[in-house]
């Protein structure tokens, strides 16, 4: 074999922030071959976005890098000058940013977006350059790609931008290229084609380092991993050999956390769940709440919206189901599909065009606002962002205490007594109660949320995106959480999530949505085992396929 | 004093991290960076408060004694400010007519925000046609020009100390009632207030609870932008005559007495000017600081 494309040895990134020195990766090394993928996987904060800058200069005025050995097609790099590194980076390395929202300049054309790297190390003509983005974009697969070059970023879907990125990335044919989270807020069917694309680069001889929190991205694409926390490498080997019999018990933890439709039932984070949320009879809804019936039944929702042109669209059509005591529904579907519309119309906080919602029996959606605040009790939500939900200025004591029906819990004392009492079923001690959300981890918010939507003892909890924002295994304890509290409380879930895999691990039944319609609905088993739907059949054949067993075999 | 309290902060610094000559710099730059606007500012709001209060501690001289063979002289070491044409000690007016000025500058602030905290809650929170006759009414008054708003009042009840109050709050108001009902409706609109409507929580509740707290937060800091921005305009009305009448003197009413010798006695005009422009500038530092504390508290 010749020599590495990319060599670095004890790699160390250190900032110094208001005279102190703090040191964000410590000790990376690695080499990369000639059409080989390295990937480094850690949960935020881990430093694997640190390293990939690192790697082509880019890691910041602030940022202090040492190596022992850091070389780019054998040729030393760590004395570079900004210039030399800009030479360097396009021509030879290519970097495909983290977001194509931001990364692409609003103002400017896709097509002059993709040529900046072409112009600037001075490629060819102007002629030959357009002509040259337009074969990129289409490489990267962006459909009628001399219309596209023409239009602006906010006229194009995400991941027809994040194809735009890449193939800026791509533009002077650099035989390295870094991707970090290149399929991070995308949807699904997007996500496989974008990592088809990079596959392809692979084939065609290019080195690739890819950083990603999904384990499930990365094992489609690494030849080599890299497993970090804290700056530190935990694990390091060949893909089947980290993927298939990890050594370092983070790295199993890792593995393990990742939610399926095979993992129901059994627990995702080697994290216990909190003794008080096993059997706690102060979680189970009010009496009055137990019931045969349905707890929610949604009849021919629909709902249409005005955009700003005028034209309707439909969010919503004609959307129907049952959801009964204990159970949990989970709604799938991509961005614009109307999940998340359809949240809002079960949780009266969006008025319907048409259709029925009956709560608990008694009809929910056809009165006033004044006469629906008493059953309000019955039906919680938990959102994607718990930090914008709560008021700013409160702490976690007066936003639980706040939650605590005042009809059942009459003093002061005993709402904090309550309070308290929420913490505990969530895993959080009381030290939390006078700390601010800001200030509090994702993981805390999200737990706090969830206690504050129990409070009320609710029949029915709508988790809109309830997890979507967490890392990997702070999701899994979270997730095994609420299990837990289902299991001791008989509270139902309508859970709503764009992560098959989520869906696949909690949800009795599925309901799959897309453009405002449900094209499939059945149990877990069916839904991924044998989707009918055409959709929904693209729809499971984009999950990345995650079997650590078959990745071991593989080797 | 402040000198050695650097150094010994420069020492110690330099005693902790490793690398002395940088860290001198950021000691020294830090020093730098304190916000020494901001005590200027403290300072003379403590001066200006003691001249409304107890004025004759600060004078040299009685403010309303006639000295005709003294009149007119430049500024000096007798006269600080020089003297008017009837040989008033300016420095001593200037004084005087602390409390005058800054009661009118605080009032005319406190009457605009009072009015703007009202249009603008009814025209963000009020049911649907109420709250559009509001909002409709903020944006007329918003167009018409402050100054023709004013003069109209002090037509109806000639000029006074209080017209000029209500005149120039009225005028400042409409832009606050915008500010405001900006705010309003964004903390409507804010998640948490949803989480609280599907708590169950009634609409009373919530608005006390919830949107009123969040949007009138950075009302503090308006209110101090707003006593500069008044004291100007209260100035600028007394200038033309439309404010407190002589021999009061106010501040206003001084630039106004002194139209008259502009080419004579230049500093008739430029001193009582710069009181008026370092006052405001005092208003909007303290106003600014806020702003950004509050800022940071939020965070």
């Amino acid at each position: 074999m010749s020599a590495p494309r990319l060599k670095v040895e004890n790699l160390h990134v250190a900032f110094t922030a208001g005279g102190r020195r703090r040191e964000v990766v410590g000790g990376v090394s690695f080499e990369l071959a000639a059409g080989e993928c390295v990937a480094i996987v850690g949960e935020s904060g881990s430093g694997k976005s640190v390293t990939a800058r690192a790697l082509v200069g880019l890691a910041g005025r602030t940022a202090r890098v040492d190596a022992e050995v850091l070389e780019i097609h054998a040729a030393d790099v760590r004395g570079f000058t900004a210039r030399q590194w800009q030479r360097l980076r396009g021509l030879e390395v290519g970097f495909i940013l983290q977001d194509a929202l931001v990364s692409l300049d609003p103002l400017r054309r896709v097509g002059a977006e993709v040529g900046e790297a072409l112009r600037l190390h001075r490629w060819g003509t102007r002629a030959s350059r357009s002509a040259r983005v337009i074969e990129l974009l289409t490489r990267v697969g962006v459909p009628r790609a001399s219309a596209r070059a023409r239009q602006r970023p906010d006229q194009l879907s995400g991941g027809l931008r994040q194809r735009a990125l890449i193939a800026s990335a791509i533009a002077l044919d650099p035989d390295i290229v870094i991707a970090d989270e290149p399929t991070t807020a995308l949807d699904v069917t997007v996500q496989a084609q974008v990592l088809s694309e990079l596959e392809g680069m692979k084939r065609r001889g290019a080195s690739l380092i890819l950083i990603s929190h999904d384990l499930s991205v990365v094992a489609q694409l690494a030849d080599q991993i890299l497993v970090m926390r804290a700056g530190e490498v935990l694990e390091q080997g060949s893909a089947a050999q980290v993927l298939g019999a990890p050594v370092h018990e983070y790295t199993r933890a890792l593995i393990d956390a990742v939610p399926t439709e095979h993992t129901r039932g059994s627990r995702l984070s080697p994290v216990p769940v909190p003794e008080a949320a096993l059997g706690a009879p102060a979680l189970a809804p009010a009496p009055a709440s137990a019931q045969a019936g349905p707890v929610l039944e949604a009849r021919a929702l629909s709902k249409n919206f005005r955009t700003p042109d005028g034209s309707i669209t439909r969010a919503v059509d004609d959307v129907s189901f049952d959801l009964g005591p204990g159970e949990t529904l989970g709604i799938v579907g991509e961005s614009g599909s109307g999940k998340s519309t359809t949240a809002r119309l079960v949780l009266g906080l969006e008025s319907l065009d048409s259709g029925t919602v009956r709560l608990l029996g008694q009809d929910w959606s056809g009165i006033p606002e004044r006469a629906r605040r008493p059953l309000r009790r019955r039906i919680s939500v938990v959102s994607q962002d718990p930090l914008s939900s709560f008021d700013p200025r409160w702490n976690v004591e007066r936003i639980l205490v706040d939650a605590v029906p005042r009809s059942e819990y009459r003093s002061t004392a005993a709402r904090k007594a309550r309070a308290v009492e929420l913490l505990g079923f969530v895993g959080l001690g009381p030290e939390v109660l006078p700390r601010f959300p800001l200030r509090l981890s994702g993981g805390q918010r999200q737990r706090v949320a969830i206690a504050r939507a129990l409070a009320p003892r609710p029949s029915l909890i709508v988790l809109d995106e309830a997890v979507s924002a967490l890392d990997v295994t702070v999701q899994a304890q979270i997730l095994d959480l609420l299990v837990a509290v289902q299991a001791s409380s008989g509270v139902s879930y309508l859970f709503i999530s764009h992560d098959l895999g989520v869906i696949g691990h909690l949800s009795d039944r599925v309901l799959v949505m897309k453009d405002g319609v449900v094209v499939e609905t059945g149990e877990p088993a069916e839904i991924f085992g044998n989707p009918q739907h055409p959709y929904t059949r693209e729809l499971i054949a984009s999950i990345p396929e995650f079997d650590p067993a078959a990745i071991a075999e593989r080797k | 004093m402040t000198g050695t309290a650097s150094t010994t902060s420069t020492a110690a610094t330099a005693a902790a991290a490793p690398t002395p000559p940088a860290s001198r710099r950021t000691a020294l730059s830090r020093w730098a960076r304190r916000p020494w606007g901001l005590y200027a500012a403290i300072a003379f709001a403590g001066v200006l408060a003691l001249a409304a209060v107890a004025p004759q501690l600060l004078a040299t001289h009685d403010p309303l004694a006639l000295d005709y063979p003294h009149s007119l002289h430049g500024p000096s070491w007798a006269n600080w400010f020089g003297t008017d044409e009837s040989g008033r000690d300016l420095y001593s007016r200037v004084v005087f007519g602390a409390r005058e000025s800054l009661l009118i500058g605080l009032g005319a602030a406190a009457v605009g925000i009072v009015l703007a905290l009202l249009l603008g809650s009814l025209a963000a929170l009020a049911v649907k046609p109420a709250a559009v006759v509001v909002d409709r009414l903020v944006e007329i008054l918003f167009t018409f020009p402050a100054l023709l708003l004013a003069l109209l009042l002090i037509a109806i009840s000639g000029p006074s100390a209080v017209t000029e109050i209500f005149a120039v709050g009225l005028g400042t108001a409409p832009g606050y009632a915008r500010m405001i009902r900006g705010q309003i409706l964004s903390a409507k609109r804010s998640a948490y207030v949803e989480a609280a409507t599907a708590l169950g929580h009634s609409r009373r509740r919530i608005v006390f609870a919830h949107i009123l707290p969040n949007a009138l937060r950075p009302l503090v800091a308006v209110f101090a932008l707003s006593v500069g921005q008044s004291i100007v305009w209260a100035s600028s009305l007394s200038f033309l005559g439309l404010g407190v009448a002589p021999p009061s003197s106010e501040w206003g009413a001084l630039l106004d007495a002194g139209r008259q010798y502009i080419v004579q006695a230049g500093w008739l005009i430029v001193v009582p000017g710069l009181v008026i422009v370092a006052v405001a500038l005092t208003a909007t530092t303290i106003g600014r600081h806020l702003q950004s504390a509050l800022e940071r508290g939020e965070k």
